[in-house]
């Protein structure tokens, strides 16, 4: 019975990981968790494989060469330097 | 991961009367969550540049008519993520002729995928769990999902957009995008189960410590 189980909770652990499940599907899964060891190492592995992804994306950034044929290509030269002036600004 | 996340403090009035600074101040706010967003989308550095203009060079000329139904960076977002997608399907028409639809997931990955790995690797040290050589894993583990899971998990776990927020992005209902990322985070589970279960499982062994 609880392969069957694991089986029909599959579509619903990144719901359950995300908080999203209504309260009564989230008590199932909570309940089949507590005595099942294979769907706990799924879980905990699935929310590992998120925080990982999430950890080292690393933050948003433009190389600098890349940003200044940006702003060209949009005729924005006049902006280019704001943020190297800010940047000297502090030093 | 939120702290990405930029609170919308831009003129909609001098955007749409074509004010270059506001512009600016745009561009500055958000070529980098774009640029990201493009990088790991199409996996070329070129081609990533390309949309990150696009995006801008679009946005520009349609910002006379942005009616603010959707907030700016979903907006944005759309117009990036339709650039990158088109990109993607150029580059498939251009190596061979190919039929299949990229906005829709493969036929493999149409099931829910059946957990393989069972193995528990979270303990391993994050240390490990970072090292260059798994970040580079985890790229190409990424670049294994069909462009239409790749978005979807890029958009709602990297960019840290919502549900609704993705859905309005890619134009498709709340439940595909769940569906989508049920999918996408059940294959990178898999394949990084694969990775990293290899290695907590040679710590756990004598042998392996000398290793």
């Amino acid at each position: 019975m609880s392969h069957q189980n694991c089986r029909h909770l599959l579509g619903s652990l990144s719901d359950y990981v995300d908080g999203e499940l209504a309260d009564e599907v989230c008590a199932e899964i909570d309940r089949h968790l507590e005595e099942c060891e294979n769907c706990r190492i799924v879980v905990d592995s699935l929310r590992k494989t998120i925080y990982l992804y999430k950890v080292t994306s690393g933050p948003p950034s433009v190389p600098e060469e890349v940003r200044q044929r940006l702003y060209l290509s949009l005729d924005l030269e006049e902006f280019i330097e704001r943020k190297a002036n800010s940047e000297m600004g502090k030093a | 991961m939120n702290q990405e996340k930029r609170v919308e403090e831009f003129s909609l009035e001098a955007l749409r009367a074509g004010n270059k600074a506001e512009f600016a101040r745009l561009v500055e706010a958000y070529s980098g969550v774009i640029y990201r967003l493009a990088l790991k989308v199409v996996e070329d550095p070129q081609d990533a540049e390309d949309v990150l203009q696009e995006t801008f060079i679009k946005a520009y000329r349609a910002l006379p008519n942005f009616d603010g139904r959707s907030s700016l960076s979903t907006w944005l977002y759309r117009i990036a993520t339709n650039e990158a997608l088109m990109t993607l399907r150029r580059r498939k028409s251009a190596s061979v002729a190919n039929t299949i639809s990229i906005e829709e997931p493969s036929p493999n990955e149409d099931n829910e995928q059946e957990p393989i790995q069972i193995v528990d690797w979270c303990c391993l040290p994050e240390t490990e769990m970072m090292s260059a050589e798994a970040r580079a894993y985890m790229e190409k583990a990424i670049e294994t999902l069909s462009p239409a899971l790749r978005t979807v998990f890029l958009l709602r776990d990297i960019e840290g957009l919502s549900t609704q927020e993705t859905a309005e992005v890619l134009n498709v209902s709340e439940v595909v995008v769940k569906t989508r990322l049920s999918r996408a985070r059940m294959r990178l589970r898999e394949l990084l189960s694969e990775y990293f279960g290899e290695r907590a499982a040679r710590r756990s062994t004598p042998e392996g410590e000398n290793s």
